[in-house]
């Protein structure tokens, strides 16, 4: 039952990275006039432009193109960047190991702190601990990461000298090292989502504190403990996972911004970077690489909602 | 009823302050004084002026018109095509129609709204029509999904079958039946949308794929100023109040709104 | 020697008053039943003995199980009473029971919380008590989740979760309710064998008189908070000295005046009507067909009530619903005075003789509009609707003829009760002088008393307006005394037909003999 439902999302997940992947190619297709005269900008020679058009293959027909680039991901080719004049893969794969642990660690936070959180409120419902908590996770809720950023940057880097203010020592440094330059852009991406989810857990730990099996549960003789630790946190936890696997596709995104603010060296700045110099084929790259994170991850959250949920399993 | 009154209220100061802004601003914002750079708070610059000394207090005034503008339009995309895809997909339910439209929703739910903004930015360049378009995008999918679904339990009620009994067609029991009975869901979700637009669009101005300088906004500001930050604080501190007091209010008012008007929360069945 | 004594056991909740003072005895081995209307506080009896009631109510009294005042244990000790002393069973088995563990484990869990068990002896243990509640491990393998259960089949582990321990207590809050007849009756056989073997004290809460009578030894009927007659079943039902105890039983049998018959003329002729539900899986699955309606072929005749007997899933409400031309047909016809009905493509002309009551005197309305428009609302089906004060007199005639007020016509659905809402939805079905009204469980969630009453309304309007019924229960005591012809439905197929009377005196069919001897019956004297 298991593996036919993993088989059916797995089915799923291939479809969606195929539509996924001609929506991008599509879009950087209808790019005004086209990518190469694009990245040249209006002052291009027209010899330039040809060069760029045959280098990059505009020369040849629509389909077979997309083919070409879908073709090169698999083989793990992205082609070669315009502006640094290397291979994207390359490029990538280095700042892959900037991006992914810093939305990692990020996500780690946020539900280390959401968790235990949000069940303690629900618990204490209506009392004065609770009402302060949610006044918090609003406050939470409201600041722009971008801004924390700069505002924890100003504390902990300018003023108290603990952290620096950006940059990354990278993994060579030490473990140890490199999470450090990586602790306060993850505290900033974590506390909003945190936020969001503390609030998601309460109201969904609420929701099963009053569902009926917990009535049965209590009649069974279980202490009100004892039925929340049994009975409901595995219940609440369904509506928690839609919104961690929502929340990592946010970190990922969220990171762009973030990265700007400590200088890392990441997919986001990347990104940011190659917009500026119009390089597109690092674009359309980095854009595809992130939704394929975002998608692999949605499945990953089905696996795990069949893992937790047994009518899943059978369903389909 | 005090949340949303005193969200509503906060909600309320930043707008009056925007439609203030058409007519006067305390300073003139396209006016630069650099002899007055990086004032700290005065009485005459009751917030400081910048790196170019304009006036903080002006330009977060006009920055307000900006950041409430794409966010209300935003939304207004949003709401204008999701609520009738979603209407649609549930009065269709189980067929084609339905499908596709569930397969959009996860389709643009895999391009987080950051990257939808950052491919639309590579394509046709950064600006603030641009930044809504991003923006509105994003919000389709929210409020399809959210109006298919609370449309999809009224469309199994007996007073909808009742309707169809007396012959009235899908669309008219769509608008008449079922549009009202959700109309405070999409409210309190709006209003959600809304604030997080807010910061959205804050987020594209700050990394310079949203409104484009010389006009004011927000992210904007806090961009220009983040290297300033350890020698003049306030430079960071009020464009910040104004996004987190805007958001904050806009939420309070929203959860307010859905406390008056979620019945599930008045009259306990015995 | 009683095994629980009450004595003037009080609750409020809030300024509110729910309990009044009660006092009962249950002996051991005897089985009490507590009856009510809704709203009678029959169910905060239970959880106030539970100790689970909702939180900022307020209890005193005394309720007394060997010698202790449950009311005053401090709650360690309560946890040790629940489940092992005490066992409670409750009224929706589809929610009752945790999604996401197996039944066995569900059962073990009170072995392993009260007997000192360890898992593995608790998973065995419970292998045992789920046979006694007729889940053999053989049949139904404890590993399995509660989805995987029918709703009687949940209701067991319910009650193998409350027995698991040996309770000498056992409270069943309406526990066959959501279940149909035939479940009801061994869900009942059940309950009744498990206290004679056991032993227990058993407490059956119920609004049905019919389902209490035919097992509980003592009686005790409450209204408002308070038992205002309780004894021996025998003597309560043979004396009935309280005004409400003979209110209830009158109710409960009640029997409409009888409607004089036209000559049998085929107002609905339904021939070898097939209709399938399609579900749909992912985008490579093949679809999945469900025959709700197997060729059913009947007639109804003018003038007549038709009953249309069947338990959930027999397919009655598929088949109400093609006849409303809201469910596409797959083969056979459906055909009104002569013209057809075709799901969504029938004229609406055809429509406006047809009108229906649906169940749910909460969901029939739109919630935001007033009484006038809801009434109203068929109108839509004329090419001249009545405008202005037209169209305000039919509203009247049509509430006055259900016994409304004219200037109920303003006021909102949620001002109204159950039984007055049920009114605007008859209103609603006359306005426009339909030929056929189908009764799609139009008085299933009615207390007894109230659906008395709606039973006489709809045999008055029938004389008055001439009006057909297709009578869609799965209640027989209703359909007995309200119809003059009956089907049975079962498995999408009619499995008999004929007079009501014939059909109950000598059933032809295996299925409705199984469901006649099912439904609980009052008697005068048990």
């Amino acid at each position: 039952m298991m593996l036919r439902y993993a088989l059916t999302r797995f089915v799923s997940l291939f479809l969606s990275l195929a539509v996924a992947s001609v929506v991008i190619f599509l879009c950087i297709e209808i790019v005004p006039g086209d990518p190469a005269s694009a990245m040249l900008g209006i002052n291009a020679s027209p010899e330039t432009l040809a060069a760029l058009r045959a280098e990059l293959g505009l020369d040849q027909p629509k389909l077979l193109r997309y083919f070409d680039w879908v073709t090169g991901m698999l083989r793990g080719d992205l082609g070669i960047s315009y502006t640094y004049r290397a291979p994207v893969a390359e490029i990538v794969a280095d700042r892959i190991w900037v991006s992914f642990p810093l939305a990692v660690f990020a996500l780690i936070l946020s539900t280390a702190i959401a968790f235990p959180a949000g069940i303690w409120a629900a618990r204490r419902r209506g009392s004065f601990g609770d009402t302060a908590l949610m006044g918090l996770t609003q406050l939470g809720v409201a600041i722009p990461n971008f801004w924390f950023a700069v505002i924890l940057v100003l504390i902990f880097a300018i003023n108290l000298r603990w952290f620096s203010a950006g940059g990354f020592v990278g993994w060579d440094a030490g473990v140890f090292a490199a999470l450090k330059s990586l602790t306060l852009p993850a505290i900033a991406l974590a506390l909003p989502q945190a936020a969001i989810l503390t609030r998601v857990m309460r109201s969904s730990v609420i929701e099963t504190l009053d569902a009926d099996f917990m009535r049965t549960a209590r009649a069974k003789g279980l202490s009100a403990a004892q039925a929340v630790r049994r009975h409901a946190l595995r219940n609440a936890l369904i509506p928690v996972l839609t919104i961690i696997g929502l929340q990592f596709s946010f970190l990922l995104a969220g990171g762009i911004i973030i990265e700007n603010v400590f200088f890392l060296p990441g997919l986001g700045r990347l990104i940011f970077q190659a917009i500026a110099q119009r390089d597109l084929i690092v674009v359309e790259s980095v854009v595809m690489l992130l939704v394929f994170a975002v998608i692999v991850v949605t499945f990953l959250v089905d696996l795990a909602y069949a893992w937790v949920d047994p009518r899943l399993r059978q369903r389909s | 009823m005090m949340r949303m009154v005193l969200g509503g209220g906060i909600a309320l100061i930043f707008a009056l302050a925007a439609v203030l802004s058409f007519f006067w601003t305390p300073f003139d914002v396209t006016v630069f004084d650099i002899a007055n750079k990086i004032k700290t708070p005065t009485g005459l610059h009751p917030f400081g002026t910048d790196h170019f000394g304009r006036d903080i207090l002006s330009m977060i005034m006009v920055g307000a018109r900006i950041s409430l503008a794409v966010a209300l339009v935003a939304v207004g995309i949003g709401m204008g095509l999701g609520v009738p895809l979603g209407l649609w997909a549930a009065a269709r339910r189980g067929g084609w129609v339905d499908e596709l439209v569930m397969r959009f929703n996860d389709l643009v739910f895999a391009f987080p709204s950051l990257l939808i903004a950052v491919m639309i930015t590579a394509i046709f360049g950064a600006s603030a029509f641009n930044a809504i378009l991003a923006i509105g995008i994003f919000n389709i999918p929210v409020f399809a999904r959210l109006s298919r679904g609370a449309a999809l339990s009224l469309w199994s009620r007996e007073f909808i079958l009742s309707a169809r009994v007396a012959g009235k067609s899908s669309a008219r029991i769509s608008f008449e039946h079922i549009l009202p009975n959700i109309a405070n869901l999409l409210i309190v979700q709006g209003t959600i949308q809304f604030s997080l637009g807010i910061l959205a669009e804050a987020g594209l101005s700050y990394i310079g794929l949203g409104v484009q300088p010389p006009t004011p906004s927000w992210g904007r500001m806090l961009a220009d100023s983040q290297t300033l930050a350890a020698l003049a604080p306030h430079l960071v501190l009020f464009p910040g109040f104004a996004i987190i007091l805007t958001v904050l209010g806009l939420n309070l008012m929203g959860d307010g709104l859905r406390d008056m008007l979620d019945p599930r929360l008045k009259g306990i069945r015995s | 020697m009683s095994l629980l004594s009450v004595r003037d056991l009080k609750v409020s909740i809030g300024a509110i008053e729910v309990l009044k003072g009660l006092s009962f005895d249950v002996s051991e081995g005897k089985i009490l039943g507590l009856i009510g209307e809704s709203g009678s506080g029959k169910s905060m009896t239970a959880l106030s003995l539970m100790q689970l009631l909702p939180k900022g109510s307020l209890c005193a009294g005394e309720a007394r199980i060997q010698g202790q005042n449950l009311l005053d244990l401090p709650e360690r000790v309560l946890c040790d009473l629940r489940g092992s002393e005490i066992g409670m069973v409750f009224q929706e088995p589809m929610t009752a029971l945790n999604p996401l563990q197996t039944i066995g484990d569900q059962v073990a869990e009170s072995l392993v919380m009260h007997e000192g068990m360890g898992w593995r002896a608790a998973r065995l243990a419970a292998r045992e008590v789920l046979r006694k509640v007729e889940l053999p491990p053989e049949a139904f393998p404890p590993e399995r989740y509660p989805h995987e259960l029918s709703g009687g089949q949940r209701q067991r582990v319910v009650i193998a979760i409350a027995i698991a321990c040996g309770p000498k207590l056992l409270i069943a809050d309406e526990p066959t309710t959501a279940l149909d007849v035939t479940t009801q009756a061994q869900i009942l056989d059940l309950l009744a064998r498990l206290v004679r073997e056991e032993g227990m004290g058993l407490i059956l809460i119920s609004h049905d008189l019919a389902v209490v009578s035919n097992i509980a030894d003592d009686i005790a009927i409450m209204r408002h908070g308070e038992i205002v007659e309780a004894g021996c079943t025998s003597d309560v039902f043979a004396n009935m000295r309280h005004p409400y105890t003979q209110q209830l039983f009158e109710a409960s049998a009640h029997q409409p005046p009888e409607v004089s018959l036209p000559e049998p003329e085929a107002l609905l002729k339904v021939r070898g009507l097939t209709c399938v539900y399609t579900r749909r899986g992912s985008l490579f699955q093949k679809p999945v067909e469900t025959r709700a309606v197997k060729d059913v072929s009947f007639d109804l005749f003018a003038g007549e009530s038709l009953g249309l007997v069947g338990e959930s899933g027999s397919g009655k409400s598929t088949l109400s619903r093609a006849i409303l031309g809201l469910q596409p047909v797959r083969s056979g016809s459906i055909t009104l005075a002569d013209r057809p009905i075709d799901g969504m493509k029938t004229h609406r002309d055809i429509r406006a003789d047809l009108q229906v009551v649906f169940q749910d005197p909460y969901g029939s309305f739109n919630p935001r509009h007033r009484v006038e428009r809801l009434v109203a609302e068929p109108f839509w089906l004329l090419d001249a609707a009545p405008q202005g004060q037209e169209r305000r007199d039919r509203v009247t005639e049509a509430l006055e003829a259900v016994g409304l007020k004219a200037d109920d016509a303003q006021r909102f659905p949620h001002e109204f009760s159950g039984g007055q809402r049920q009114r605007i939805a008859i209103a609603r079905a006359l306005i426009i002088r339909p030929k056929l009204i189908i009764l799609d469980e139009a008085v299933s969630a009615l207390d007894v008393s109230i659906r008395a009453q709606i039973l006489d309304l709809l045999a008055d309007l029938r004389g008055r307006f001439g009006l057909s019924y297709l009578f869609i229960t799965h209640d027989l005591h209703v359909v007995r005394s309200v119809t003059d012809r009956v089907m049975v439905m079962k498995a999408g197929q009619i499995v008999e037909q004929g007079e009501t009377a014939d059909v109950f005196a000598s059933p032809a069919h295996p299925y409705t003999t199984a469901l006649i001897e099912a439904a609980p019956v009052l008697r005068r004297t048990a």
